[in-house]
């Protein structure tokens, strides 16, 4: 089984995200199950979302703590949240960053990937650039992380979900996979790639 | 055909495939996502069917009592406040006979005020004659909405479909949605035996002095008493049709088990991995899933748990200066059977925290290493 751990603020469609991804791989085969962990719905606020895949019927349905895969939609959380808490060892997590962070000491012993999804939403005219919406760019750049499923996938999924700006996020999706930088399993003192 | 559903549109898609054409709702979280939708198929054709707008949920229940009078096929959803203010016409429903579905998703009552998952708003109500059947996933929550409409039709009484605040209510996950033709030949419309018609107008719920008054209380208590055959018919026509049954209550490894713990809800489907692991580890445990609460399946209980070495019952509600409400009634069935077991009571994940499968192992052990309980409700997960 894996599990995926979402980290976004109310608004930024971090559930929609979630549930998108959810529905990709449902195509491709894999039970999935999905859920929001609500703190009260409030624009801004920090919200989490899970995800658990396999290939049989998922029994557990308590919180996800453990994950195997972190996505955070948002780079200031960083200050305010322990996006990395209990990610496994080797594990992976994916940022919406514009560029590669200074230091990465935080973020030894997992995986580490960066896009800016934040363009890529505001080049397909998807939101603002105060207010971009990224969701779509995420779960593209997500689908090279994990290296699956397949972006064709993915595209299916938000043509289905998706009725405003659907080739727009379409794009974003595509665009995102392709422009994901991927830095593997940072060792300790991976201040560089 | 399976598609990822929200175990909130669960509802809504079975309450759409059995044509309600009465439903009333004041919106109030969790349970918001049930009649957003019924709301929206309602206003776009989806539905023929009427959406009555109300300013409260008492209002709500009003409105569906009204209609069910009338001969329609109701139905209303609500939570925690919602549910505790309709309380005075849930008795209404019940006496009146009117077999009316409502999907009731648990959430914690106020204050300190929270939105998440507890049972003891739907426990609080388990006095009020309505038969109470609490769902496990996104599929047992639409199965079980609608054989609720056949049970309901076939006995004249409430329903209330239970699920948990989020874990279910909120959880996407595949489910099969079957097609109209398939439900219309397990559900046909509805045929009341009593219909308040303007073209033929007689009065309803007059006085009922001394001299008939225990009498209907008698009629719902016979009819209640009927409900375990009757819902055995309805499940096996709905498993020719649909290949699913689900049972008043199932045993999971429960033949040489010598600790039962009983369950409900989603904690149920996290307890099947649990006792899964555990009995890979040689352990003798076994589970039993309770998703009939009323009328209370006192005979199985009996059966399954009577004669097992240790009892212990997962409550996520608590009923002040007493315990665990499931332990009473777990405890209630096995007092007049000789030799019964000891039932060990256990409190978590009141108000949405999180049961998780580390909580269920701990219950295990702390039952299987203590001869008898050190209380009648020991609280796991509390913070220190």
């Amino acid at each position: 089984m894996y599990e995926i751990r979402f980290h976004g603020r109310g608004g930024q469609g971090t559930v929609v995200a979630s549930i998108l991804l959810a529905k990709a791989f449902f195509n491709a085969g894999y039970y999935v199950q999905t859920f929001p962990l609500f703190g009260v719905e409030r624009r801004g606020a920090p919200v989490e979302a899970y995800l658990r895949l396999d290939k049989e019927k998922i029994l557990v349905r308590s919180n996800i703590y453990k994950p195997d895969y972190v996505v955070v939609q948002d780079a200031k959380l960083l200050d305010r949240v322990d996006v990395t808490a209990g990610l496994k060892k080797g594990g992976s997590i994916l940022i919406n960053l514009k560029d590669a962070p200074d230091t990465m000491e935080t973020f030894s012993g997992f995986r580490f990937a960066f896009v800016d999804a934040n363009q890529i939403a505001v080049n397909n005219g998807l939101g603002s650039r105060t207010q971009p919406i990224i969701n779509t760019a995420m779960i593209g750049a997500f689908a090279r992380v994990m290296e699956m499923p397949h972006l064709d996938i993915i595209t299916g999924a938000i043509e289905n979900e998706i009725h405003v700006k659907t080739d727009q996020n379409v794009s974003a999706a595509r665009q995102a996979y392709e422009a994901v930088t991927l830095f593997g399993m940072l060792e300790n003192n991976c201040g560089n790639p | 055909m399976k598609k990822v559903l929200e175990g909130s549109h669960a509802v809504s898609e079975a309450v759409r495939l059995a044509k309600v054409q009465v439903l009333s709702a004041y919106p109030i979280t969790p349970q918001t996502h049930i009649v957003e939708a019924l709301s929206e198929y309602c206003s776009d054709g989806t539905m023929n069917a009427r959406f009555l707008l109300v300013e409260s949920e008492h209002s709500a229940m009003a409105a569906v009592i009204g209609a069910s009078s009338g001969g329609a096929r109701t139905f209303t959803a609500t939570s925690s406040q919602g549910l505790a203010l309709m309380h005075e016409l849930l008795h209404w429903a019940s006496a009146a006979r009117l077999p009316i579905i409502m999907a009731e998703v648990n959430r914690a009552l106020a204050p300190g005020w929270n939105i998440w998952m507890d049972q003891t708003d739907s426990l609080a109500q388990r006095d009020t004659g309505w038969i109470q059947l609490y769902c496990e996933d996104g599929q047992d929550v639409f199965d079980t909405t609608l054989q609720a409409y056949r049970l309901a039709e076939a006995i004249n009484l409430p329903v209330m479909v239970v699920l948990d605040a989020f874990f279910l209510s909120h959880t996407f996950e595949p489910v099969d949605v079957p097609d109209q033709d398939l439900v219309d030949r397990f559900l046909p419309p509805f045929s009341p035996r009593i219909e308040l018609k303007t073209s033929d107008p007689f009065a309803m719920g007059q006085m009922a002095p001394p001299n008939v008054y225990m009498e209907m209380r008698h009629d719902i208590q016979k009819a209640m008493e009927q409900v375990p055959d009757i819902f055995s018919r309805v499940e096996q026509e709905f498993a020719a049709i649909f290949g699913r049954s689900y049972g008043p209550v199932e045993r999971v490894h429960c033949d040489d088990a010598q600790v039962i713990m009983v369950v409900t809800g989603t904690v149920a489907s996290t307890c099947r991995k649990v006792i899964s692991d555990l009995r890979s580890q040689g352990e003798k445990v076994g589970m039993l899933k309770l998703r009939m609460f009323r009328p209370f399946p006192t005979d199985l209980i009996r059966e399954n748990l009577g004669s097992v070495q240790k009892v212990a019952v997962v409550d996520r509600n608590f009923s002040f200066g007493a315990s665990g409400i499931f332990a009473q009634e777990i405890r209630a069935a096995l007092c007049n059977r000789n030799g019964h077991p000891p039932v060990f009571g256990y409190i978590t994940g009141l108000g949405g925290r999180d049961v998780t499968p580390e909580i269920l192992a701990e219950i295990y052990w702390k039952t299987k290493n203590s001869a008898l309980p050190e209380n009648e409700s020991v609280w796991v997960g509390l913070n220190e």
